[in-house]
């Protein structure tokens, strides 16, 4: 029989926070309507606000991101959660996206609710290899003390100006070959920005002939079997690093079914390489023609261009051009412009991957794909993608014009071609040098570069930033080009060559770019994810694990989803092949 | 097109879409797999799925790889496994030693292929998160596969997951990186039932016990119907497990999931009671049963039931048949609903039985009824996923039917364009094209204004309309009089909106309307719901997949209730008792003269209390309904509850109903019972036994049987036992058969072997019908009949003293009247306080600060509450729940009826809103004292 007292202590539970919570208000966070009309008022002046009346749309998202932190100097939680409602996109999605770049600062409310505010400016010392070897980590002991509490001083990835090293970048503004105090001077000085002065401009490109060739090819003045033709008989293949055949993928691409996008990757992330933003800070109209040519080829419908954040001055820039362009472009016809944007990268290496930089551009985690199916078929907006980096655009224009043998006939030690070295470390003068392909490192360094320093000499080279390996001074004489160094164990990817003398440290050269290696893996799987950690942990031991090491490199080799994590262990491998002496 | 390739040595063939890791599977090759699951689109993340394909540079993951012809495949060679046994062993290294599942995958697969310790150093350890009281937060032992996040955004649509930051510090997420207590999380447990490591897990660590058995049943909350696992030990349910159904295919909600303990609460009646002759019933005193247990004595079945059956009889014999009424269950099975219904027509001798359903559908089912021909869904909830545009209209489904919200989301990502239409912003407006939040009780003006524009741009169907419909032209004249533009004005949503949306409507390929209690309960509801019939005939939106009408129904079996015959004027299967040969045949299946038949309509649930009112009837006889806190000014229904010389009451808890009650007998939860339920969908399906009852409780069916015993009929044949009736379910079930056309072609044997069948289903040889209304309608002439319906404007208008709207209905928590789910430990915790919801600019002209208590009142009555902020809820418009025992908002609301199917107006009545106010009483359950006592 059931007792007649009920056995419940009639008491409550204490209203802690979260049940007063309850009461106020629904589960989660609640949008501020202040901060949302606020939001609302910033991306339409911006430029993002969605079309009529339509929230803005999925692929704006890191655009819209950029809005609220170029504005504020930060993310805060509540700008957040106000854009989320504005994009009719859940939070989760908006903080994975804004969580995944670097540039963006998240700062979430203090427990009075009141949001911190933001430092006064913050400095990013570059701690690529090329500025690590120029005193890089000198400068980030310093400054923070000189600089004091209200500016902000963080490591950067590699900011693509190694010929300048070591390189500080206050707010947007670069300082070259900096010193605590010029970067001190410039904090004071309120320098901030970026601007490129050096290019030339829409009226001068024409009047050298440009885009006479477009408005040919566009007019039907020539045939696109025959631009292609020429691409092949030039041998260019893609200049980001992979390599592949230019002609047999505009060949792929204008096979597949229309819509197709063009997709212009000048991520340049590459620690080591600059070549596309020292390109791209002369020629602009050069690589805009090249891509216009590409597109008319292919039958594209729509262009996205991808340009790394860290390329202030040259997103600048580059959009006065376009602007130019199309205002120019308009009393061209009957040629005319497909549609082009311009997208803002946010701080990741692994967006330069091509389909982690086709989700990017759709306002997502740069995560890359598995693959198949290849973006030729699937990519951008699920359609089919010529993808391009921006050199070998470049290129275009002038193999067209003057013929892909010409070019085909340069080269040196059986191999075809010119190519554009980035090259950085310890060498007189570096720089981007047009040299042929094939050249050696040696030459590269005597002929280009007024060889070593003073007081240095050869110990060992990375012909293809972070992830092309480490080679002995021994290798110095192998033809640098595609395929000619994988047998050594490395590759030449996008021609980035950081130059190591005897008074630089090989382990810690290959310990800089694990390390860079983990602090860009997207995180998507495990071989990268956990691989990358695990191998920075076993190679800053004293001693280093050889056996589980080998055995992380070739999970990390064979199971990474990406070339980023495929090629990661190309380091630790290179060091353990070449230099076996420095872990005895 | 088949594709041949070889694996492992085997010549192997793929079909269409398979992957390497489906045909590996099917050939019973194992490959670890970890970011894989059943259900979810593959990931590729983990990598332990690795295989060796010949001429490839790299291995591939099998989960996302699709073979080519002639493709060698190699998924256990020295290279493959060598990645695989790398991938468990790095992901292994960074698991905490004490584990949080049973069921670690990695371990397992580690195991299997007999990994040692992991070599590497585990990375820093992440802190847990304990603020959620269903879930453990543990990502220590998280490795990063999304399945939570898949299942939280992919299966679910909550999109509460995200997978943030990157490389080793990437971190599945909950909004913006807040605790999960703090989160919009809707604590469904699809993240917990995906999670392969017991990152995500029970908060009560119910993952690490060993259940003693495992019972597949049907949840017992919302219409939805989803198929579930009970896992039992010690006789108490441990865990529920969402099970594949046609309904559900494994999906849950925080009720389904959580919401079960009640069956084991402390305050469940275990014994037979009587009212104490010195406590007299008082209908305005207090319902805390701690207070109110003392009323009564406990006292032996025999004697309850002598009293409940003797008095009835007695009433019967002194004051005529229709003194007596019974309320029956919808909560109940279908078995328990026909018993009580012929209990109720035979025993107490009237028609005078009804059930909730009179205050959810009544008036959808009569619009349908008059319509078509028929009160139940044309098309499943799944055939969204056909549906080119799908119209919710008046209806939450995130909230009451979140499992079928779940599909709906679903078919939004694959393309279906949503329309919400609603006042209020729930969270499905998030995933709509077009939100109209339209003025309250606007409903006819914006549904005829739609239809204007359908039929003046022509965009009808012509062809459906001259073949399969009646009385259009009366409809056209009829619809003239609401052009858009003058609609808007009084709906609040502007012309273009209402021609994009009626066009949209219109002209696609297939269509499909959801509503529920925002068009039912009002006294226009019968108008709202010929409207939404009015569209789908003149657009020929109904009869095919994808199309149709479907009012979301409520309560786990309140379709099977009415089709079981608990509906004043209809025998099962909708069967008019004023129809003479109906008659007749239940006479002759019942075995009894046909004159024992009342052959008038009995009354309705609202009717029924004004007739108590009236003394007119005098005893009532209630299962498992709670009238005192469900229906519409609540003090006049207690107050004539109070009147009744005999109310019994069968439940498992001492209602706010069974307060007033003269005999309580103490009847059976869902999970201890066997019974057939039938969904919204029409889909009938077979809850089971899991656990047993608590005391001297016993099953329903048994008092059913008990109490028609004491009325004099003897029931014997169906062989109920007080602890066990799935023999006598079983054969109450095969008597209904022989009644019911719609199931005549379901057998027992057949529910159980298939689990479910969708009716009608007139023969065995049948596989059921999901879709109906495909060549013609069951009317007379089998045409649908256009009715056409003019504005009636809501019953009490906000005016200068009462100047709010309030809006009644149900918070996603809570069911119903909270007898339930106020005593689930984890739904009480979830939401343990009365709330109202208030635009935050009505609470600052109210002058009143989120949080605090408030007082609302209309004419009626008024209660205390905390005033929550939810900028979904529109100005001037005020929203609580039914649900709150201390804050009873049914004392508040408007008792008139629809004019047609006698349903109150719930959705709407006239309020003010004070600040301050008594804060809201401290009860014996409710408001977390559950989890406090066990702490």
């Amino acid at each position: 029989m059931s007792n007649t007292v009920i056995p419940i202590v009639a008491e409550r539970a204490p209203v802690d926070a979260a049940r007063a919570r309850k009461r106020r208000q629904p589960r989660g966070r609640i949008v501020d309507p202040a901060v949302q009309a606020e939001l609302r008022a910033w991306l339409a002046d911006a430029g993002w606000g969605g079309d009529d009346g339509a929230p803005p749309r999925r692929d704006t998202l890191i655009e819209c991101l950029h809005v609220v932190n170029d504005r504020l100097g930060q993310l805060p939680a509540p700008h957040l959660a106000a854009l989320a409602a504005l994009m009719k996109l859940s939070m989760a999605e908006v903080f994975e996206v804004a969580s995944f770049y670097h540039h963006f600062h998240i700062v979430r409310e203090a427990p009075d609710g009141s949001v911190p505010a933001p430092p006064a400016v913050t400095v990013r010392v570059c701690d690529g290899l090329a500025c690590e070897l120029a005193g890089a980590r000198d400068l980030l002991a310093r400054l923070p003390a000189m600089l004091g509490t209200d500016v902000r001083v963080i490591a950067a990835p590699c900011v693509g100006r190694c010929e300048t090293a070591p390189v500080a970048v206050v707010h947007h503004h670069p300082v070259l070959q900096a010193t605590a105090e010029t970067v001190r001077a410039a904090v004071d000085t309120g320098q901030r920005s970026d601007r490129v002065h050096t290019h030339l401009g829409l009226d001068d490109y024409i009047a050298q002939g440009g885009y006479a060739l477009w408005r040919r090819c566009a007019e039907g003045g020539l045939d696109a079997e025959a631009a292609i033709t020429e691409l092949e008989h030039a041998g260019l293949r893609g200049l980001g690093g992979a390599g592949f055949p230019a002609g047999r993928k505009w060949r792929i691409v204008r096979d597949m079914p229309a819509p197709r996008h063009l997709a212009v990757n000048i991520d340049e992330g590459e620690p080591g390489t600059f070549k596309d933003r020292w390109c791209l800070e002369r020629d602009p109209h050069r690589f805009l023609e090249g891509l216009l040519i590409a597109a008319w080829a292919v039958g594209i419908d729509g262009v996205w261009i991808y340009l790394r954040d860290e390329y202030h001055g040259c997103r600048a820039m580059l959009q006065e051009e376009l602007a130019r362009l199309r205002a120019a472009a308009a009393d061209w016809g009957p040629a005319t412009l497909p549609r082009i944007e311009l997208r803002r990268g946010a701080g990741a290496y692994v967006c330069g991957e091509e389909s982690a930089m086709i989700e990017s551009i759709e306002g997502k985690r740069g995560l890359p794909r598995l693959r198949p199916p290849y973006v030729a078929e699937v990519g951008l907006f699920g359609r089919p993608t010529l993808e391009h980096n921006f050199e070998t655009l470049y290129w275009v224009r002038e193999l067209v014009e003057q013929g892909g043998a010409a070019f085909a006939a340069q080269g040196r030690h059986g191999r075809q071609g010119l190519r554009r070295f980035s090259v950085s470390g310890r060498v007189v003068s570096p720089g981007v040098k047009l040299a042929p392909a094939g050249i050696t490192l040696r030459e590269l360094i005597d002929e280009h570069c007024g060889g070593l320093p003073k007081g240095h000499t050869l110990q060992a080279f990375l012909p293809g930033g972070a992830s092309g390996g480490i080679f002995p001074a021994s290798l110095a004489d192998v033809p640098l080009d595609f395929d000619t160094l994988q047998p050594h164990g490395g590759f030449i990817g996008s021609a980035a060559v950081i130059v190591l003398s005897q008074h630089d440290s090989v382990l810690d050269a290959a310990r800089n770019v694990m390390r860079f290696m983990a602090n860009e893996s997207c995180g998507q799987c495990t071989p990268c994810r956990a691989g990358t950690a695990k191998a920075v942990a076993l190679m800053d031991a004293p001693v280093w694990d050889r056996a589980l090491l080998a055995e992380l490199s070739e999970v990390m080799r064979e199971a990474s989803i990406c070339g980023l994590g495929q090629a990661a262990p190309n380091a630790p491998d290179c060091v353990m092949r070449h230099f076996p002496e420095l872990l005895a | 097109m088949s594709i041949a390739f070889t694996l492992d040595d085997r010549a192997v063939s793929a079909e269409g879409g398979e992957t390497l890791l489906d045909v590996a599977r099917r050939e019973g090759i194992a490959i670890p797999t970890l970011c894989f699951s059943d259900g979810l689109a593959p990931a590729g993340n983990c990598r332990a799925c690795v295989v060796e394909v010949d001429g490839e540079r790299t291995l591939a993951a099998s989960c996302c790889r699709a073979p080519r012809e002639g493709m060698v495949v190699h998924t256990a060679s020295e290279r493959a496994r060598r990645s695989q046994r790398l991938v468990l062993e790095l992901l292994q290294a960074d698991l905490p030693e004490a584990g949080f599942t049973r069921h670690n995958e990695v371990d397992q697969w580690a195991e299997r292929l007999g990994l040692g310790r992991p070599r590497f150093a585990p990375r820093e350890r992440v802190v847990a998160d304990a603020t959620h009281p269903a879930i453990a937060v543990n990502l220590d032992a998280c490795i990063q596969c999304t399945r939570c996040l898949r299942a939280c955004r992919d299966v679910q649509g909550n999109d509460v997951i995200g997978l943030s930051f990157r490389g080793e510090q990437a971190q599945i997420s909950f909004d913006l990186g807040d605790d999960l207590g703090a989160s919009t999380c809707v604590a469904c447990g699809e993240c917990v039932q995906a999670c392969p490591t017991g990152a995500l897990s029970p908060a009560n660590g119910a993952a690490l016990q060993v259940p003693d058995r495992s019972v597949d049943s049907v949840c017992p909350y919302c219409g939805v119907g989803c198929r579930l696992t009970y896992h039992v030990k010690d006789d108490t349910i441990l865990f529920v497990e969402g099970r594949n159904g046609p309904a559900n295919q494994g999906r849950l909600c925080v009720k389904g999931r959580y919401g079960f303990d009640y069956a084991r609460h402390p305050q469940r009646l275990t014994v037979p009671l009587i009212r104490r002759a010195d406590a007299p019933k008082d209908p305005l005193g207090p319902t805390d049963p701690a207070i109110a247990r003392g009323w009564f004595r406990e006292a032996s079945w025999d004697e309850a039931l002598a009293l409940a059956g003797g008095t009835l009889k007695q009433l019967r014999d002194d004051h005529g048949p229709r003194a007596l009424a019974g309320f029956g269950s919808a909560k109940g099975s279908n078995e328990e609903a026909y018993l009580f219904q012929k209990l109720v027509r035979l025993g107490l001798g009237s028609n005078n039985v009804d059930h909730c359903t009179r205050l959810c559908h009544a008036s959808s089912v009569a619009a349908l009824l008059e319509g078509i021909g028929s009160g139940a869904v044309s098309n499943p909830v799944t055939d969204v996923a056909l549906a080119d545009v799908c119209i919710v209209i008046g209806a939450n489904p995130v909230v009451n039917h979140p499992v079928a919200a779940s599909w709906i989301k679903n078919a939004v990502r694959t393309g279906t364009t949503l329309i919400v239409i609603d006042p209020r912003t729930s969270e499905l407006a998030r995933h709509a094209r077009h939100h109209l939040a339209f003025r309250p009780g606007s409903d006819v003006a914006l549904l005829n204004a739609m239809m204007n524009v359908i039929v003046s741009e022509g965009l009808v169907n012509p062809d459906f309309i001259a073949d399969r419909t009646s009385g259009y032209e009366a409809l056209v004249q009829n619809v003239k009089a609401f052009p858009p533009d003058a609609m808007a004005a009084v709906t609040g949503i502007d012309a273009e909106t209402i021609r994009t949306v009626a066009r949209l409507y219109a002209r696609s390929r297939a269509a499909m309307i959801f509503w529920g209690m925002g068009i039912s309960q009002h006294v226009h509801g019968t108008d709202n719901a010929r409207c939404l019939i009015a569209l789908a005939l003149m657009t020929g939106q109904i009869g095919r997949p994808g199309t149709g009408l479907h009012p979301l129904r409520g309560q786990n079996n309140v379709q099977g209730a009415s089709d079981s015959g608990l509906i004043p004027m209809m025998y099962p299967d909708y069967q008019r008792v004023n129809d003479p040969a109906v008659r007749s045949q239940f006479a002759t299946a019942w075995g009894v003269p046909e004159e024992e038949l009342d052959p008038a309509a009995g009354l309705t649930v609202v009717e029924i209390l004004d007739a108590i009112d009236a003394r007119e009837i005098r005893g009532l006889y209630i299962m498992g309904e709670n009238p005192a806190m469900s229906d519409p000014d609540t003090q006049h229904a207690r107050q004539a509850l109070a009147r009744l010389d005999m109310l019994v009451v069968q439940d498992i808890f001492l209602t706010e109903t069974a307060c007033l009650a003269d005999v309580v007998l103490p009847a059976s939860a869902a999970a201890e019972k066997a019974g057939s339920f039938t969904n919204t969908d029409r889909l009938v399906q077979l809850g089971r036994r899991a656990i047993g009852l608590p005391g001297l409780a016993r099953q329903d069916l048994w008092c059913i049987v008990a109490m028609a015993q004491q009325l004099g009929l003897d029931w014997s044949h169906y062989g109920a036992t007080p602890s066990d009736c799935d023999a006598a379910a079983a054969a109450v079930f095969d008597e209904m058969r022989g009644l019911m056309p719609s199931i005549a072609g379901l057998s027992w044997a057949r529910l159980a072997a298939e689990g479910g069948v969708t009716q009608p289903c007139p023969d065995e040889a049948e596989p059921g019908q999901p879709i109906v209304f495909v060549d013609g309608f069951p009317t007379a002439d089998g045409r649908g009949r256009f009715v056409p319906a003019d504005v009636l404007p809501a019953d009490e208008q906000p005016d200068a003293a009462y100047p709010l709207v309030l809006i009644t209905g149900r918070q996603l928590e809570h069911w119903h009247t909270g007898s339930m789910t106020r005593r689930a430990g984890v739904l009480d915790a979830l939401e343990p306080d009365p709330v109202a919801l208030l635009h935050p600019l009505t609470l600052a002209a109210a002058g009143v600060a989120p949080g605090e208590v408030v007082t609302i009142a209309s004419r009626r009555g008024d209660v205390s509450l905390y005033a929550r902020a939810d900028a979904g809820t529109p100005e001037g418009v005020v929203f609580v729940a039914f649900c709150w025992f201390e804050a009873a908002v049914n004392r508040l609301t408007n008792p008139t009826l629809d004019p047609v199917a006698k349903i109150p107006e719930l959705k709407y009545c006239a309020v003010r809103l004070q600040a301050g106010g008594a804060a809201p009483l401290v009860g014996s359950f409710g408001g977390g004292v559950v989890l406090a006592a066990e702490r």
